[in-house]
């Protein structure tokens, strides 16, 4: 089995800060007392809670019913008491419907969940179907429902399914230690998915700096031939969609389109090791592992811990704040959202949990463009984010749709790398917000 | 609930290290072995000069910024990056008036009139340089060329060049050190420490390769196709402060690849043109101009092929 290389055009290289929890074991997060669980933690339309006030949940009973495909149900990760069906803070900055269950500390299984056999006894229809049971969605931090990406449209032609292994978000560990730990897993999930979608070829992308990863997997793959593992240069956004595609297969997704229009469907590889574990066991997804860390963090780690633990009580697993934090991100600290407080659950999406000191929250001051092109020759979709940015602060959204503004990725290369410290994607993000909603008022 | 004080801000969450005054900080690194030449060469004169130039350039965008109500911006270190590149241009025996007039200029009307920092559609310095040539032609040009070991003026080397007296040229080797005997403005005499700044601003990645080699190869095979020596072109005049400082300018030189690629083609043509066919020896600083002013048209016709967008897109009629 040899590994072959690929990368992309364009990209940063920040500083990676994941020496501080890479080569920390994985720990299990305690039993939780209290979980907030939202009804929202998905790309789609949120569920509508299914429990009330005072009603006995077992772990994994389904709590949350979906609304409509593109949706996926939600279950408890404890068995206990519903104490409140109420809005509450989310990670997402927004307040929403939540149920809140108080543990009774037993983990009662729901009765009806029992394993779902093997691969072989599986077909197309069932394999979907138990995914969208499970509530499985990307862990990679998107949250698409998995079901739906599995669901190819019959016009489009797709030979193979990407696993995405980059982890090319800064101070993330959480998929090095999946992939170091769990390979096997995430191999039955990539061939569950490949059954699924009916291809022959499935691919791992990995970045090159994790090399323990790349032979946990080579390992697990054994000499299946239609597995190919690929050890992808370490550059930001190396696991962004797009440019993972671009990396492994040469090709190109057209402007607007899905990678399906590439022949391919990408998942994270916590995705697939969550589809084996659903079907080896029956269980919902109900867990996942996250990075807490950060140099206000003191035992950064990553660890494995349950859908609607707060952020607080992660935090406090790894031995609290050490110095008073400037910023607690959601996710990494290129794409990952600031949050108000820390009171905010774990949802299905939360890769990581960073908290800054001041020194590093601080916001600097943005001053002119100097016009060096630095963000034109690292943005990795080859825009000229200046030229943008300034189109959308005139408000002139037209120009901005001229210059494929839609195509943007959002992965804030170009604001890391500007000199002037100016909000180059924040810019971006206003006018394609603008954009589309004008576009919606079209319709 | 906690009373933790979290700052909420868009991503990224991290930047890069550099900022637009450690890359002007850079420039000024760059251009000190220059410098050291010309206080070498020239004397205390010539540092004085290039001082004059530095202190009248912030002083005048910190008036006019103060005047204008704007945040004073003069810690970022780019008017004192005008000031240097502004007294290189100058002749060694410049009175101090000129220095300080060619500085305002570059300043309050090429830069601050048009926005301010990264705003101007010319190079600051060069368009200062140019005004004092229109204005004070003698002291700008006829007193370029003094040896050190001598107070009588000469031509410079490329007006030896031009008038075909190759007697009195000094040999390549000479030009490129510029340490024995002096051959032109403060700050281009010697080719070699030029590009070892520029070599050094390449490598720190605050200019990219492509102007400066672009250009330099241009003029090398103009050179060549006309039967001149092509290493003399390189290494006397302004071409090798003009090609690593003067036309990488952020502000007006193009920010595509390709862009800056005919940028620098057409700089290097030009300098050729008036340096053969020309009324003066020298025409590095306006064939970047002129330059200049082609930007913005170059880089909307040089966009890169942008991801997932096919090169030819054919509209469908609906």
């Amino acid at each position: 089995m040899n590994v072959k290389h690929g990368t992309f055009r364009g990209g940063i290289h920040p500083p990676y800060g994941k020496e501080s929890t890479a080569a920390v074991p994985l720990e299990f997060g305690e039993k939780p007392k209290m979980v907030t669980i939202p009804m929202s933690m998905h790309i789609g339309a949120p569920c509508t809670p299914s429990v009330k006030k005072g009603e006995y949940v077992y772990l994994g009973q389904k709590i949350g019913e979906p609304n409509g495909f593109v949706s996926v149900p939600i279950h408890a990760s404890v068995s206990g008491k519903v104490v409140a069906v109420e809005v509450r803070p989310h990670p997402s900055g927004d307040r929403v419907m939540s149920v809140v269950i108080e543990s009774d500390g037993l983990d009662i299984l729901e009765p009806s969940i029992k394993p779902y056999g093997s691969l072989e006894k599986m077909d197309a229809e069932s394999i979907k179907n138990m995914i969208l049971n499970a509530g499985i969605v990307g862990l990679g931090g998107a949250t698409f429902p998995t079901h739906v990406k599995l669901t190819v449209p019959p016009d489009k032609k797709v030979d193979s399914i990407i696993l995405n292994g980059a982890e090319c978000e800064p101070y993330l560990t959480a998929d090095h230690h999946l992939m170091q730990t769990q390979a096997e897993k995430i191999v039955l999930g990539l061939k569950v998915a490949m059954k699924a979608v009916d291809v022959e070829k499935g691919f791992i992308g990995i970045e090159d700096n994790k090399g323990e990863a790349i032979e946990a997997l080579t390992k697990a793959i054994g000499n299946d031939l239609n597995l190919e593992i690929y050890s992808l240069h370490t550059k930001y956004p190396q696991g962004a969609e797009k440019q993972l595609i671009t990396a492994i297969t040469g090709r190109e997704v057209p402007s607007g389109g899905l990678p399906a229009d590439a022949g391919v469907v990408v998942m994270n590889v916590g995705t697939a090791a969550q589809i084996a574990e659903s079907m080896t066991t029956g269980m919902p997804l109900y867990k996942r592992l996250l990075t807490c860390t950060g140099d206000a963090i003191k035992n950064p780690q990553t660890l494995e811990i349950r859908i609607g633990v707060s952020f607080q009580s992660v935090i406090d697993q790894c031995g609290g704040f050490i110095s008073e934090p400037g910023k607690v991100i959601s996710g990494g600290p290129m794409m990952g959202v600031s949050q108000f407080e820390t009171e905010v659950p774990v949802i299905k999406g939360t890769s990581g949990i960073l908290c800054l000191t001041k020194e590093f929250a601080d916001v600097s001051i943005p001053s002119n463009c100097i016009r060096c092109g630095k963000c034109l020759s690292v943005c990795p979709i080859h825009l000229e984010p200046l030229n943008l940015a300034a189109y959308s602060q005139k408000n002139k959204w037209k120009q901005c749709e001229e210059n494929h503004i839609m195509d943007c990725i959002e992965c804030g290369s170009c604001s890391y790398i500007c000199p002037a410290k100016r909000t180059l994607v924040s810019s971006i993000r206003v006018a394609k917000r603008e954009i589309v909603a004008q576009r919606r008022k079209g319709n | 609930m906690n009373n933790l004080n979290l700052t909420i801000s868009s991503s990224p969450h991290i930047h890069a290290k550099h900022s637009t005054a450690s890359i002007m900080q850079n420039v000024l690194i760059a251009l000190l072995p220059a410098l050291a030449v010309a206080g070498y060469v020239f004397g205390v004169w010539a540092l004085a000069l290039v001082a004059i130039c530095v202190v009248s350039a912030v002083t005048t965008e910190a008036i006019i910024q103060k005047l204008c109500k704007k945040a004073v911006t003069i810690n970022d270190w780019s008017a004192v990056v005008t000031g240097v590149l502004l007294g290189f241009n100058l002749p060694i025996n410049a009175p101090w008036w000129l220095a300080v007039i060619g500085s305002v200029f570059a300043i309050a009307i090429v830069k601050q009139c048009f926005g301010g920092l990264g705003q101007n559609f010319m190079n600051p310095a060069l368009a200062a340089r140019a005004f004092l040539l229109a204005s004070w032609p003698t002291r700008m040009t006829s007193t370029a060329y003094i040896p050190a070991y001598d107070t009588v003026t000469t031509a410079t080397p490329l007006a030896l060049l031009k008038s075909g007296d190759l007697t009195n040229m000094p040999s390549t080797l000479d030009l490129f050190t510029g340490l024995n005997g002096v051959y032109g403005c403060i700050g281009e005499i010697s080719a070699l420490a030029l590009l070892v700044g520029g070599l050094y601003l390449i490598f720190k990645g605050i200019i990219s390769w492509r102007i400066p080699t672009v250009y330099l190869l241009t003029v090398a095979v103009f050179a060549v196709l006309v039967g001149q020596d092509p290493l003399v072109h390189i290494v006397s005049g302004g071409v090798m402060l003009g090609a690593f400082f003067m036309a990488t300018d952020y502000a007006s030189s193009p920010v595509t690849p390709k862009g800056q690629i005919i940028f620098a083609l057409g700089c290097g043509l030009i300098t050729m043109i008036i340096r053969l066919y020309g009324g003066y020896p020298e025409g590095c600083s306006y064939s970047i101009l002129l330059m200049n002013i082609a930007t913005p048209l170059i880089d909307r016709f040089t966009k890169k092929k942008i991801y997932g967008v096919a090169k030819k897109k054919k509209e469908v009629q609906a």
